[in-house]
């Protein structure tokens, strides 16, 4: 089929394709968050902070080569901060009190990331895993602000006047404020990703790349490696940051319990599910994480579990499916249904032409170094 | 005094648990350079089996003695089956494998185990000894603790000195290639010592755990503490754990007597995040230049 000529003009670039698929994005959100029951649009709106944290560390473990355990520190920052701001009755639009949580989180994360630009694969681990462990503790610490064990609860936003107009336009309903919090999450979600995917087909991401795949190769070619690796930390931990104040809005509590070791390690499930680096793999593996814990929960009580014993199903289900995927498919799903088209594509290609004979290509494996 | 005494003391006792949870890390990196996060569940799940055996009536020894020996098979087993197919691919690989073993002991011990608090016994009084009004705040399961984490150093020290399968076993982690050719099965010494390093993180779990409540996470902050441990060490010196550990403890116990508890993982984020900024290879590097 002919595409037409001006919207192929639009697709021809980068940006321009992005921001088509952002604008199919946006209406796709709005759609879902005017006519989906209040259940399933919580549960989306859960689904959309989970998929721009998962989203900012495939970017950075992916594409940079840095594997971070902390990014539910991170996660805390943002919530916290934007808990602290919402409850100072100060009247902040919603959009400011996020875009505090991605201002504190930034700042956090430059100071993290600079130090991580130095550590390499077990150390950066082992230091972001003390991460994770470390940052609810100063909940408690701090519980006169804020609020130690029991948390801080969120007030909820109120609708803006625009807002309530507009979905009353579409729906003839009014909408509450929960739904409100889902489409801020939803349209979000979409933005980060179009930024994200602009980020990583751009100079700024090749370079990242190129960090990742040989350090002294980049630098040869001028790359500044600390800087490379400080900014993907930087972006990453930002969209963590806001990924942490929507959960806020859409929990409604931030408590140290909500960011235990557990939510560090799902979001690396997430990412490595869906495959390193790749923006739809982090978007699936968000989803398996956001949908697949009901399910096996109900699987479970099937089974004759109690409730406590069904809950635990899922992580277990996780953990299995991330040993198997780094045994049998270390590029997660989307890395291996690319995988198979590439394979396909060459084997047409040289079934098209008459190729001289191939060599085997050389193992992969590396020497241990010991 | 009374409390800087106290403080010091059980700095000490935590420092060799903490010590032995680096030497099990420690042994790992040396042969396969890989850090075991799973570690931690891995010695939570054998202090269950020791738990379960005690519930049932079985004496306290029983059950440590099968702790240790389900560490035992739980290492072999874990490096046969899972991580055997990652050793010598790239880091992040393993990595990833080990947080998903570490996920997946958490949710089974949760399932099999329960996931509330239990309680675990301790073989000697966790009081302090009376003498004259004061108490002196030297506990007996403390002096326990002590005895048990240095008998087993011993014994690794003369297994990897003084036996041959301890040489073969050396062979294997330093040259594999070379150790091969002269006939040393380094596969099966790989495994055996995955399966003794799962031992000694074994001891560190049912030592933390006695006189204490357990719970599938009880041990997800102690693999923090053994690996800023390890790492303090140059996380390849077995002796370099053994001080690691004994300095994190007094620091940390320091921290948490006179701070507070709830900052004590931050403070052990700060002495791994200078430790490796200042001098990579641990404190007692004799390499120079090393990448971390």
């Amino acid at each position: 089929m002919q595409q037409p000529q001006a919207l192929r003009r639009v697709t021809d670039h980068t940006l321009g394709r992005h921001l088509v698929v952002g604008a199919v994005g946006v209406v796709v959100v709005v759609a879902l968050m005017s006519f989906l029951g209040s259940f399933r649009v919580s549960q989306l709106a859960s689904f959309s902070y989970l998929a721009i944290a998962a989203a900012g560390l495939t970017v950075l473990t992916g594409l940079n080569g840095q594997l971070s355990l902390g990014h539910g520190a991170f996660m805390a920052i943002g919530a916290y901060t934007a808990a602290v701001l919402q409850r100072s009755d100060s009247g902040l639009p919603v959009v400011v009190v996020l875009l505090g949580a991605v201002v504190v989180a930034t700042l956090v994360g430059a100071v993290v990331g600079m130090a991580a630009a130095r550590l390499h694969g077990p150390y950066l681990a082992g230091a972001t895993l003390a991460l994770a462990i470390a940052v609810p503790g100063l909940a408690i610490f701090w519980s006169d602000l804020l609020g130690g064990e029991q948390g801080l609860t969120v007030p909820l936003p109120e609708v803006p006047g625009w807002f309530a107009d507009a979905v009353f336009f579409l729906t003839a309903t009014d909408p509450s404020s929960s739904r409100y919090v889902a489409y801020l999450a939803g349209v979000a979600l979409v933005l980060v990703l179009v930024l994200l995917a602009n980020v990583s087909s751009s100079r700024v991401g090749r370079r990242w790349k190129a960090v990742r795949d040989d350090e002294v190769a980049a630098q040869l070619a001028g790359i500044d490696l600390g800087r490379a690796r400080v900014l993907a930390f930087v972006v990453s931990a930002a969209c963590a940051g806001l990924a942490g104040g929507l959960m806020a809005f859409v929990v409604r509590l931030t408590a140290p319990s909500g960011f235990t070791l557990t939510l560090s390690l799902t979001l690396v499930t997430a990412i490595v599910l869906g495959g390193l680096g790749s923006l739809a793999g982090a978007l699936i593996g968000a989803a398996l994480l956001t949908f697949l814990p009901q399910l096996a929960t109900g699987l479970g009580g099937d089974l004759g579990l109690t409730d406590v014993q069904a809950a635990e199903l899922a992580p277990l289900v996780y953990g299995v499916v991330m040993v198997l995927v780094i045994l049998l498919a270390p590029g997660g799903l989307v890395g291996t249904v690319r995988m198979r088209q590439a394979r396909r594509a060459a084997l047409r290609a040289a079934a098209a032409a008459p190729a001289p004979q191939h060599d085997a290509p050389p193992s992969s494996e590396r020497e241990r170094s010991s | 005094m009374q409390q800087l005494l106290s403080i010091l003391l059980t700095g000490l006792t935590l420092g060799a648990v903490y010590a032995a949870f680096a030497l099990a890390l420690v042994m790992i990196w040396r042969s396969t350079r890989i850090v075991n996060f799973a570690q931690a569940p891995m010695a939570m799940v054998t202090t269950y089996v020791a738990l379960v055996l005690i519930d049932a009536g079985a004496s306290y020894w029983v059950g440590f003695v099968a702790a240790l020996l389900s560490g035992f098979l739980l290492g072999a087993v874990i490096e046969r089956l899972v991580v055997r197919h990652v050793e010598g691919k790239a880091e992040i690989n393993a990595v990833i494998l080990t947080l998903g073993l570490f996920i997946v002991l958490h949710s089974l011990a949760a399932i099999v185990f329960g996931a509330r608090f239990r309680s675990f016994p301790a073989p000697f009084g966790i009081r302090g000894f009376q003498v004259g009004d004061s108490t002196v705040p030297l506990t007996g399961f403390g002096i326990f603790t002590l005895v048990a984490v240095l008998v087993v150093m011993g014994l690794l020290v003369a297994l990897f000195r003084g036996t041959d399968i301890g040489l073969r076993m050396r062979a294997a982690a330093f040259g594999p290639e070379v150790a091969r050719l002269l006939g040393v099965k380094v596969g099966r010494m790989l495994t055996l010592g995955w399966a003794l390093a799962s031992v000694v993180g074994s001891l560190a779990g049912i030592l933390i755990a006695g006189g204490g409540l357990v719970h599938p996470g009880y041990m997800d902050s102690v693999v923090v503490y053994g690996f800023v441990a390890a790492v303090l060490g140059g996380l390849d010196s077995p002796g370099g754990a053994v001080v690691g550990g004994l300095a994190l403890g007094l620091t940390l116990s320091l921290v948490s007597g006179y701070v507070g508890s709830e900052v004590v993982p931050l403070s052990a984020l700060l002495v791994l995040v200078v430790v490796l900024l200042v001098r990579p290879g641990g404190l007692f590097a004799t390499v120079h230049e090393r990448r971390v």
